[in-house]
């Protein structure tokens, strides 16, 4: 399932917090060979981790980490504005419509429907927050994967070569790739809404009303 | 509020160089959007607070005297997130929070509420707050209807009170970078976005991204309003 929560909630989800930040050390400093720092529990954290973040979390069925995701609004401090204006041409990219999206992370036996339920979980987002982009820091995979995903990723600015390439974006969901995004997540729109609505405490609307609603539509 | 009134209200709230301003602007919102009361509450980076908004004085003596600041459920749920927070959402399940809302009703605050968290550069923030006594259904249906006015608006004031901290009044200054600029000069050139984009050889969504960016910093309500700052600021020429 789909979690959407604030740094200073996962002290509730132990063990999902644990394999996440592990996880992240295994993609971020194994995989990709960035220079990260990973802490004596071999968590991958950073100072962004330490300013409250939402995250959107894929959790197994067992409890652990699966995928997930990590936002902060540019209006306040970035990874982005902090580390890689000079990306961009010194665009600082600051509006309350624009939140930073980073830490792309996949479990090293992520199921293939991870990617796209966590795409899902940024549309929800979006969808009732007034999000009109994200901006990201991608490397050339993550480009090729969210492309799959129908999330249109567009970079503005590069730094490195090869496979240290990393690009600073944008992106945000295409409702028109909706259905196939669904498909290959297994995960119907209404899930995601109820996973939404779970996490932020929001009455969840019923079942019979949803049905009303779509044969009104 | 229409959106002439709403890009006058932004106006004159970005020329704004007193509290008492940001104060004016408070009540304009009430009274355009017909809310009970708006408030803006901010701690900036070191701890201090301050606000300005419609509560009486009564209620705010009563919520000082009781220590309310410490358990209100809107400062407790709302300070660490950045979401836009319906009351609702909030747990209101303790006692003390129970009696204040009670209380907060009395003094005529309440019992609906929404509150935008705002983040600012270096660790600062701020609650942005209306609240009104609507039924819940009328309420939700105002929130979903003014949301987005209320994200810009929230975060223009938090603009206007981090200069008013520095007392640096920054109209002139706001720089734009190189991309921003080209774009807001397209588009005064009278380019549509289309046209500005292939000019400039990026999407379309990438030029939204540069103009939206560039709104911000202008302080300004849409594109046109933004595009009028920067001429008006010198930061392009047509």
């Amino acid at each position: 399932m789909l979690r959407f929560l604030y740094a200073n909630d996962l002290d509730q989800f132990p063990i999902l917090a644990d394999t996440m930040f592990k996880h992240r050390a295994i993609q971020f400093r194994d995989r990709l060979g960035w220079d990260v720092s990973v802490d004596d529990n071999g968590h991958e954290r950073d100072e962004y981790d330490d300013i409250n973040p939402l995250y959107v979390i894929w959790e197994n069925a067992d409890g652990t980490h699966g995928g997930s995701m990590r936002f902060l609004p540019t209006t306040g401090d970035t990874m982005i504005n902090d580390h890689f204006a000079h990306v961009i041409e010194g665009t600082d990219i600051r509006s309350p419509l624009i939140w930073e999206c980073t830490r792309f992370c996949l479990a090293p036996d992520a199921d293939r429907r991870v990617t796209a339920g966590l795409v899902l979980g940024a549309a929800e987002l979006m969808k009732h927050f007034e999000i009109m982009q994200f901006v990201g820091v991608f490397d050339p995979r993550m480009e090729r994967i969210y492309s799959l995903l129908g999330v249109c990723p567009e970079v503005i600015g590069r730094v490195g070569e090869g496979d240290d390439e990393i690009g600073v974006g944008l992106w945000g969901f295409d409702e028109t790739a909706r259905p196939k995004v669904q498909s290959r997540a297994k995960l119907s729109e209404e899930e995601a809404n109820t996973w939404f609505r779970q996490s932020f405490n929001l009455p969840l609307i019923s079942a019979v009303e949803e049905k009303t609603m779509s044969l009104s539509a | 509020m229409s959106l002439n009134k709403l890009v006058n209200m932004q106006e004159s709230l970005s020329h704004a160089t007193t509290l008492e301003e940001l104060q004016r602007a408070a009540e304009t919102i009430r009274d355009d959007y017909n809310v009970d009361h708006v408030v803006y509450h901010w701690v900036n980076s070191v701890g201090e607070r301050f606000g300005c908004g419609t509560y009486t004085s009564e209620w705010v003596d009563r919520y000082l005297e009781k220590d309310y600041l410490y358990i209100d459920p809107v400062i407790l749920g709302c300070f660490h997130r950045f979401d836009p927070v319906n009351w609702k959402q909030l747990d209101w399940s303790s006692k003390g929070a129970r009696e204040m809302l009670r209380d907060a009703c009395d003094y005529g605050v309440g019992p609906q509420g929404f509150t935008i968290p705002v983040r600012g550069p270096k660790g600062q923030y701020a609650l942005f707050t209306l609240a009104d006594s609507r039924s819940d259904d009328e309420w939700e249906t105002f929130i979903e209807e003014k949301k987005k006015d209320m994200i810009l608006v929230s975060h223009t004031f938090n603009q206007k009170a981090l200069e008013l901290e520095e007392r640096v009044f920054q109209l002139e200054a706001a720089q734009l970078s190189k991309r921003e600029r080209s774009t807001l000069t397209l588009l005064a050139k009278g380019k549509n976005r289309a046209q500005a984009a292939q000019e400039l050889e990026i999407s379309e969504n990438t030029l939204r991204v540069y103009v939206e960016s560039a709104r911000h910093k202008l302080g300004a309500l849409n594109t046109t309003h933004a595009v009028a700052r920067a001429l008006a600021a010198g930061q392009i020429v047509v």
